[in-house]
């Protein structure tokens, strides 16, 4: 850095300060608001002027896991006695439990798709990146920006003639169905970094092996695979978090029996008065893995963001 | 680097590379032709045909009718020029605020990593769920915002005015980090000498920023640049869940949609998914080319 006069250097210090510090509220903020919201009961969340301070309660994650509806009769001090922890919360805020929602079911469906396809997704896109990295491939160039292609396609744009197809062979709104297109939707991004961790492994090593007596595919299992461990599972993160976070292809080929949790919780806005607090306790629940993953994810960041073309 | 040459045995066991090669390489490209170029050829197949995904009729052959009406439309020029806008706005302010925190955080202080990971976050979400949350932070009346900025009542998602900026704001939010990632990736790789010569030199902050800086981050802020375009381009979550296309803000990704999935009419909207898919292979192709030259660095 240049030479600064102390005064103006003290300045600008102070301006730079000020500026990460607001920018640091600008993004504090939003991710408090959804996390108070999700402990606030119907009213606390309803209040106008928000409420900043308030009494926590969860009673917003009952009702996520829930169906509802409004209490007629007075419930009766005995009743309410011996009613569990949970009916109590429901009862406070004057309604009662009929069953359990839909949210759990399509939370196991976000966890079921999202893995499934992120260990094909990664068992493929490993085996091809080998593939391209150590062998002559006629045309490498041009297959490798094909798959990476594949990802540019805006959803909606595949969507169309997906569900047509989908249709015709019976597994529109299916766990298998879904599995398969987020694979397919992961398989750039899984060849793109695992070919750039596979470039990274000596290939001598092998070579060594296969003087030893390995076969190709012994080499590649038992003395590559060991060394892509972390790479592998950076890779699997990144697939994980995309299937978890998609969106359109699963509003618009799914809708019910293996929709996910993402275009399920929009859905729960029904008309009249929004439940904001149940919403924003769902919306917790489905985010607080991506920020457990992502922490992890840290340093590998920027390699995953674009395609492995630049690695710190 | 397959050689057979040496100590390597001439007759190997198992399969041969080139066997494997076949195996691995060709399972993906496979896989990808059937889930993503075979559905292509139908959509152009049906973009050419009057059908309907949820009528009883076969596709009917109508030659280039559908993609006449499509650009005879004044409605499309208008979510085309309304797709414009929302690009230059959230793109130009990703890079200026990307970029900016990219400049304040280029230098060590403590709780760095801490930091950088939470700005880091928002694109790590769904950028449906996040939509769905700032509907809240944009509400008129519960929301945070208009409390924060002391605009009482303002009338932000419903408002034709206002909604696509306030969309837009919420995307700058979201992505601005991706700039800022690349940015500070830049910035970490300008030698230290360089500066350590201007200073020398006394040159001014501002050319030091203009000659230095600036030049040397250029490359990495143009990936940032196009990659964040052609996704602005083809935005869809966060408006739909923000105001589900109405209100002057039905980007071209909300209109394929609503023609596909809510009109049913599925000749015409493969033929706008066509002319959508053009543009997007058209910037993909800057793309790809600029991340193969950043590779070659």
């Amino acid at each position: 850095m240049p030479e600064v006069q102390p005064k103006r250097y003290k300045v600008i210090n102070g301006m730079i300060v000020a500026s990460v510090v607001a920018v640091m509220l600008a993004y504090l903020i939003p991710f408090y608001w959804i996390c108070s919201t999700a402990f606030k009961s119907r009213l606390d969340a309803a209040t106008v002027p928000p409420t900043v301070f308030f009494r926590p309660t969860v009673t917003p994650f009952v009702k996520l896991v829930t169906k509802r509806a409004q209490r007629r009769n007075v419930v009766t001090p005995r009743q309410y006695e011996g009613a569990k922890w949970y009916e109590k919360l429901v009862y406070d805020e004057g309604e009662r439990i009929i069953t359990r929602s839909e949210y759990l079911n399509r939370f196991a469906n976000s966890i079921i798709i999202a893995s499934l396809s992120t260990l094909l997704a990664l068992g493929l896109g490993t085996l091809t990146a080998y593939g391209f990295s150590r062998f002559k491939v006629p045309g490498e160039k041009d297959w490798l920006f094909f798959i990476l292609s594949t990802r540019m396609l805006p959803p909606v744009v595949v969507a169309i003639p997906i569900f047509l197809m989908y249709r015709k062979l019976g597994i529109y709104d299916t766990h298998a169905g879904m599995i398969l297109l987020y694979t397919a939707l992961n398989l750039s991004l899984s060849v793109w970094l695992m070919k750039g961790f596979i470039d990274d492994v000596p290939a001598e090593y092998e070579e060594a092996a296969m003087v030893d007596g390995y076969t190709r595919f012994q080499a590649f299992w038992k003395i590559v695979l060991p060394q892509l461990r972390t790479g592998m599972a950076a890779t699997a993160v990144f697939c994980f978090i995309t299937a978890w976070n998609e969106y359109a292809l699963a509003l618009m080929l799914t809708s019910q029996k293996a929709q996910t949790a993402v275009p399920f919780i929009p859905s729960q806005i029904g008309s009249g008065l929004t439940d904001w607090s149940t919403i924003a306790a769902g919306t917790f629940v489905f985010l607080l893995p991506v920020v457990f993953l992502t922490y992890f994810l840290r340093n590998h960041l920027i390699k995953g963001v674009t395609f492995g073309a630049i690695r710190k | 680097m397959s050689s057979d040459a040496g100590s390597v045995p001439l007759v190997r066991r198992g399969l041969s590379d080139l066997a494997i090669r076949n195996l691995f390489v060709i399972a993906t490209i496979l896989f990808l032709v059937l889930f993503n170029v075979f559905p292509l050829f139908y959509s152009l197949f049906l973009s050419f045909a009057d059908y309907s995904a949820t009528g009883t009729k076969a596709p009917v052959w109508v030659g280039l009718k559908n993609y006449r009406d499509i650009l005879n439309d004044p409605d499309i020029w208008k979510t085309f020029s309304l797709t414009g806008r929302y690009v230059l706005i959230t793109v130009t302010g990703q890079v200026v605020v990307g970029f900016g925190m990219a400049l304040m955080l280029n230098r060590p202080f403590r709780g760095k990593g801490l930091v950088t990971t939470l700005l880091l976050l928002p694109m790590m979400m769904s950028m449906a769920v996040v939509g769905l949350f700032w509907r809240l932070l944009w509400d008129t009346k519960l929301g945070i915002i208009n409390y924060l900025v002391g605009l009482k009542g303002f009338v932000w998602l419903s408002s034709p005015d206002w909604a696509l900026i306030a969309i837009a704001i919420t995307d700058i939010w979201m992505w601005s980090p991706f700039v800022m990632l690349l940015g500070l990736a830049g910035l970490s790789a300008i030698p230290q000498h360089l500066y350590e010569a201007a200073s020398i030199d006394r040159a001014s902050v501002w050319f030091i920023f203009r000659r230095i800086t600036l030049p040397l981050v250029a490359p990495l802020l143009l990936i940032a640049i196009i990659f964040r375009t052609m996704e602005a381009f083809k935005t869809f979550d966060l408006v739909y869940n923000m105001t589900g296309g109405g209100t002057n803000t039905e980007l071209v990704s909300i209109k394929l949609y609503n023609l596909a999935f809510m009109q049913w009419n599925t000749g015409k909207s493969c033929a706008l998914a066509y002319i959508l898919l053009i543009m997007v292979i058209a910037i993909s192709n800057i793309y790809i080319k600029y991340l193969n030259k950043a590779k070659e660095r």
